[in-house]
């Protein structure tokens, strides 16, 4: 085992699969030998050559479009959007095309394309470079949502992603970026579909993704003090959504909070909640909570940002009302 | 203020103004007084100044994520913009905004749109509310030439000639956007060259002097109020400072550097002031004293000014709703 970054995970995914296959390659704004905006390519192309890392106009409906067309025809194009801020623009691409076009074809065509870019509130980026839209996208047929949370997670996952013959949208959280973990010396890859219990514990589940796991983990840590055992579910892929140990959990410990920095309406927590009043709902002591970012567009005060965004002692608090439920 | 009544002067004074406050933005941000990242403006002077000189106050600018030179130009005060870059309740957004979004209603000036490309359409959409309002008003949009390539252009220009919207199109080419160089990206020498297939004016300026981008931008302005369509001006200039926080500038060369440090917009102004003896050193001097004592009162009030309270977070998320 050896020590990386989050960041790291992410670039030696795409160089170990770049060396595997050479129909990978990667579309993106300042990513050649610039290295990425966050250094999430930075070498590789001195490896691959600019040939395999395009360096694209600022065209991002453009390149998102290039790579739909490349993917449906034989290459398995990864693209770099930087902030997910900017996908907004290139959404119907997304939407309309990568997502349907094997289901409208009968299964002729496939669009085995990777994209990926950060997401995240904090430092104050505001308005047009804190997005969080994974909820979005997972609520459409035909995408399938990776959230990592670590970088054992962000590097296993992405390789899987870059594999799958389906797109797949990488939503990586910039605050945790450089956030350290241990990862095997050998190759290993994670299925899509596999929630991580990040913690176990037996009083409550707390449901979190990406820079949120870190969030509850901590809580757990202070609630522990408290003794309160918290159970920390980190689900990784939001579609396909693994439900079974999701409910596994809520059943042990018949309490759940969602943790998620998303906005609440129409979220994963929502999401949750309909799950365990479906199939868990005997098993409930208290009524399922949910902890968003409020519901407004994030500010560039880091007093606002901190009133919006959940904290851990935003969860504590969350918890200890659950427990007294 | 109207362009044609400011003296070189005054213009300099204005691209002074621009220079000292984004030097003195990135000292405050290397000190980690200031949040987020910062885009500075300087080399790039005149083209805000410039054009801006021209424009009324009634008249409407739309900016990108590099928007503290357009902002002060189009007459943001410095304060309520060093405010709004600490984020402070008395910035020009309220905090909410940031260094990315500057902005002021009150000079024309909509919060700065940091989605590259993304204010092309909007400024023909203001411009169409001129039209329909017959208030002789005219909206311009600054833009890259990195945003050039964004379609969201594209379909603006075309839109803002088939309907000859009152919209001036500046397009300020600084050869890169972020660290790709020009050359990569176009298979034309200028920006302004697509102008003809739109069926517009294209017209190339050196956007290091900033009367020949006044002049261009008076054609333009003249143009768009009398009802005939849009211009595109595309103002040749360069950064002289990287592309945001910790910019290694690896892409370009020293070289490069050294030919536009020469070509300062402020020293081909001062020079230019005093040939023609309108400004002597000591003038130039006062000057600077003028707008150093703006930027130290920008600061100490950006510096004394309170935080948002936490209870504002969801203000203003819709019309009249004050939560
Ligand atoms: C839609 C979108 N894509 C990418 C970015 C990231 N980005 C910010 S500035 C920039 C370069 C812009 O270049 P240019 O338009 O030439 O303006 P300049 O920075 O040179 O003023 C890029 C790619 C963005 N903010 N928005
Ligand atoms: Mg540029």
């Amino acid at each position: 085992m050896r020590e990386i970054r989050l960041i790291d995970g992410i670039r030696e995914a795409m160089q170990e699969e770049m060396r595997r296959d050479p129909n990978v390659y990667v579309y993106g704004e300042g990513i050649g030998p610039r290295g990425g905006n966050f250094n999430e390519t930075l070498g590789m192309a001195d490896e691959f050559g600019v040939r395999r890392l395009i360096d694209t106009p600022i065209s991002e409906l453009g390149f998102t479009g290039m790579a739909i067309g490349a993917a449906l025809t034989g290459l398995r194009p990864i693209v770099d959007i930087m902030f997910w801020d900017f996908a907004y623009e290139v959404a119907g691409q997304l939407i309309n095309q990568a997502a349907r076009i094997h289901y409208m074809s009968n299964g002729q065509f496939s669009v085995p394309l990777v994209f990926r870019g950060v997401v995240g509130i904090g430092g104050g980026a505001a308005g047009h470079h804190s997005a969080v839209p994974y909820p979005m996208y997972a609520h459409f047929p035909g995408l399938k949502v990776v959230v990592p949370a670590t970088p054992y997670d962000a590097k296993g996952l992405l390789k899987t992603a870059i594999r799958d013959n389906d797109p797949v949208l990488v939503f990586e959280h910039r605050g945790i970026y450089s956030l350290k973990g241990m990862v095997p010396d050998e190759e290993y890859t994670i299925p899509l579909g596999v929630a991580a219990v990040q913690r176990e514990g037996s009083d409550v589940t707390i449901v979190a993704l990406a820079r949120m796991v870190q969030v509850a983990l901590q809580a757990a840590d202070a609630l522990a003090r408290e003794g309160v055992s918290v159970e920390v579910v980190d689900p990784r892929t939001l579609a396909p959504l693994d439900k079974e140990t999701i409910l596994a959990s809520i059943r042990k410990t018949s309490r759940v909070l969602v943790v998620d920095e998303a906005y609440a309406p129409y979220g994963v927590g929502g999401e949750i909640a309909a799950l365990a009043a479906d199939e868990a709902f005997y098993y409930l002591d208290a009524p399922i909570k949910r902890l968003n970012t409020l519901s407004a567009p994030a500010p560039a005060s880091a007093v606002l940002e901190a009133e919006m965004v959940p904290t851990v002692d935003k969860v504590v608090v969350a918890v200890r009302e659950l427990m007294n439920q | 203020m109207s362009g044609q009544a400011q003296s070189l002067l005054d213009l300099y004074r204005t691209m002074l103004t621009i220079r000292r406050f984004e030097e003195r933005a990135n000292a405050l941000y290397m000190e980690g007084k200031i949040p987020s990242t910062l885009h500075l403006y300087i080399g790039q002077e005149a083209v805000a100044t410039g054009v801006c000189a021209v424009l009324k106050r009634t008249d409407y600018v739309l900016s990108t994520h590099r928007p503290h030179g357009h902002a002060i130009a189009k007459g943001v005060a410095p304060r309520d913009i060093m405010a709004e870059l600490y984020a402070k309740v008395t910035g020009c957004c309220k905090g909410k905004g940031g260094s990315m979004h500057a902005g002021d209603i009150r000079v024309g000036m909509p919060p700065a749109v940091a989605i590259v490309g993304g204010n092309a359409p909007i400024a023909a959409g203001m411009a169409l509310a001129c039209k329909f309002q017959k208030n002789g008003g005219v909206a311009v949009s600054f833009f890259g030439d990195g945003a050039a390539n964004e379609g969201a252009v594209h379909e603006a220009l075309n839109m803002a000639a088939i309907w000859s919207l009152p919209v001036v199109y500046v397009c300020e080419n600084n050869l890169y956007g972020a660290s790709t160089s020009f050359s990569t990206v176009f298979n034309i020498a200028n920006v302004a060259d697509r102008a003809p297939a739109y069926g517009i004016p294209g017209v190339i300026v050196d956007g290091n002097d900033v009367e020949a981008v006044r002049e261009v931008a008076i054609e333009a302005c003249a143009r768009a109020r009398a009802g005939a369509g849009p211009t595109l001006i595309e103002a040749k200039t360069y950064r002289l400072c990287g592309h945001s926080r910790s910019d290694p500038l690896t892409y370009r060369s020293k070289e490069e550097e050294a030919v536009w440090r020469a070509r300062d917009p402020l020293v081909i102004a001062a020079q230019r002031l005093k040939e023609r003896g309108e400004a002597s050193d000591a003038d130039l001097a006062r000057v600077e004293a003028e707008v150093k004592a703006v930027i130290d009162e920008a600061v100490a009030f950006a510096e004394t000014s309170p935080d948002p309270l936490a209870t504002d977070a969801l203000k203003h998320l819709f019309v009249g709703e004050s939560a």
